[in-house]
């Protein structure tokens, strides 16, 4: 199979957009990628909506970058079950993001400097909206499948509720209709190591020339222990040992401790605090029943699109339980929706890893996406 | 595995027959979607199926139909009272293993109930035990220590206890092979199918 080569591109938006928050981002760029061909009635267009750390390039290597494959490579592509010989799959970098998108470390032109804490908070409606006029400069009326987990599962469930007519298949994988107090809580414990950095200097440490790292790095250490299963971790660190004896002291000896701050270090070393706290923010505040007292049946009742729910049985930051709170709103109005629970012993991090019953599930249904867009 | 239905089955047709077009309809223990895609095709239904099995997921899902992956005997707390026309439970019964409560579901989530199931009665398997033998055929294509059934019955058993259970039954259908059975269904009849609601 020829290696997919990625091209990252530049959209540049002139029409101020609206925040939910009543923010206004006068003009803003978004970063994107797209695999595949547009065919001529314009209907095999699929959206990938990324996770916290997720960017827009999904699939493929650059060609100056042999390296940097895209961060859903496993799934996308010519041949695999989001096949790029039978769609035209755009990828992005959601606004508040930190790989080229418009976002808290780009230069604010009220001010001349980065953003930075003047970054207004995002909804994963705001991202949605973003989404969409993205949609608009490629033309694409309607999309076939718009697909995203845990994060990205919220926005595709969002494109349903927001553009019905827009969104024929919504592929919502390892996600949440809104986010549970303890998942919340991990977000809150998460940002607070980050607000609390003495180098965070709120928000504008860019003008400090310093970065958060202590905060980021703690950040993301608590975020890896909930994406991972309790199963996975005891097998694959258990209680081993760096060294053979007890140092009887705080540094490293067991080898998880080591990995997560090998985790910790690499993320810190290249994602914005400023992004993560965003990002975090949005998890929190999602909720489609927020404007229908809490009744998530009424929320989803203007919905068209077809569903595929698809939740990993060790996920305990993104339970099945939480897919199967999706699931019942859409039986509830009748909406044509499958859910598939997939045994998988990695955690909430299963939405990236391949599954043979998980990638089956995905390449059939997809299969008949293709064939409702004439490919047989 | 792509649009591959297993055989048409002689009580799928029977339960065509009870169904209006344009029903909705929940079939649990779905398998490859088969009866729901024929229900579709033949009666426009709106239904979903549920079912267990991985490749069974993946088989109703390149089939068309909607299919929700959960386990019959932890109850159908997902689905919403009265929510369906018809609850079917085609070949089935026999291999849950809280029976009684499923059939109580059934009843809660759909306003008619419709089972099929394979008549431990039937003269071939009352002769195989007879004999000596647990009965294997092409209704009962297990071997004793490999069998999913573990509550198997006969038409006799199933009507008392829809007798028992305040249930109604609206219609039966006896079939062997394609064969419609009218005489000594309890003996000559290898597959039941019944339609049934709460009495009033």
């Amino acid at each position: 199979m020829d290696t997919l080569i990625a091209t990252a591109q530049r959209a540049i938006f002139d029409t101020p957009l609206v925040f939910r928050s009543g923010a206004v981002l006068p003009r803003y760029e978004m970063m994107y990628e797209t695999y595949g061909t547009l065919n001529a009635d314009k209907s095999n267009a699929i959206l990938i909506c990324h996770a916290l750390s997720g960017h827009h390039h999904v699939a493929g290597k650059y060609a100056d970058q042999p390296k940097n494959t895209g961060w859903w490579d496993n799934m996308v592509g010519a041949g695999k079950p989001i096949d790029t010989d039978k769609f035209f799959v755009i990828g992005f970098n959601n606004l508040g993001g930190c790989h080229g998108s418009t976002g808290p470390v780009s230069i604010n032109p009220e001010t001349g400097r980065q953003y930075g804490s003047d970054f207004p908070l995002i909804t994963v409606q705001d991202w949605v909206e973003s989404q969409a006029r993205l949609a608009d400069r490629l033309g694409i009326q309607q999309f076939a499948a718009i697909i995203g987990g845990s994060l990205g599962g919220m926005q595709a469930l969002q494109w349903s509720l927001a553009y019905p007519e827009r969104t024929r298949h919504v592929l919502a994988i390892a996600a949440a209709p809104r986010l549970t107090a303890q998942n919340i809580a991990f977000n809150d414990v998460a940002r607070n190591a980050i607000l609390t950095d003495p180098d965070f200097h709120g928000g504008n440490f860019y003008q400090h020339g310093v970065v958060p790292t202590r905060g980021l790095r703690l950040a993301r250490m608590l975020g890896h222990i909930t994406y991972l299963s309790d199963d996975a971790m005891a097998d694959k660190f258990g209680r081993l040992l760096r060294n053979a004896e007890f140092k009887y002291n705080y540094e490293i000896e067991f080898e998880i401790e080591s990995y997560l701050r090998y985790q910790g270090d690499k993320f810190a070393a290249y994602f914005d605090a400023n992004t993560y706290l965003l990002m975090t923010k949005a998890l929190d505040y999602f909720d489609p029943a927020h404007d229908s007292e809490g009744d998530l049946n009424r929320a989803f009742a203007r919905a068209k699109a077809n569903f595929l729910v698809i939740s990993f049985t060790t996920d305990w930051r993104f339970s099945p339980e939480r897919s199967r709170e999706i699931v019942r709103p859409l039986l509830h109005n009748h909406h044509n929706v499958s859910y598939a629970e997939i045994t998988s012993a990695q955690g909430h991090d299963s939405f990236l890893m391949e599954n043979a019953h998980y990638f089956a599930v995905m390449r059939n249904y997809l299969d008949n996406v293709a064939k409702e867009c004439g490919h047989e | 595995m792509n649009n591959r239905l297993t055989t048409d089955r002689p009580d799928f047709a029977a339960i065509a027959a009870w169904i209006p077009p344009g029903a909705s309809v929940l079939d649990l223990g779905c398998g490859d979607g088969s009866l729901l895609r024929f229900l579709q095709e033949t009666r426009q239904v709106r239904g979903y199926g549920v079912e267990i099995r991985d490749l069974d997921i993946v088989s109703c899902i390149a089939n068309g139909v909607n299919v929700i992956q959960n386990d019959l005997d932890a109850g159908l707390s997902d689905f919403e009272d009265n929510r369906f026309d018809f609850v079917i439970v085609s070949q089935t019964l026999q291999a849950t293993l809280h029976t009684e409560a499923l059939i109580q579901e059934v009843l809660r989530v759909g306003r008619q109930g419709i089972v099929s199931f394979p008549n431990f009665a039937y003269w071939k398997n009352r002769l195989n035990v007879l004999f000596g033998n647990m009965p294997v055929s092409s209704e009962l294509p297990y071997q004793w220590f490999d069998t999913p059934n573990v509550h198997l019955c006969t038409l006799n058993d199933f009507e008392s206890f829809c007798q028992d259970h305040h249930i109604a039954v609206l219609e039966r259908q006896v079939i062997t092979g394609t064969k419609q059975i009218n005489m000594l269904p309890n003996l000559l009849g290898s597959t039941a199918v019944y339609r049934f609601q709460r009495a009033v």
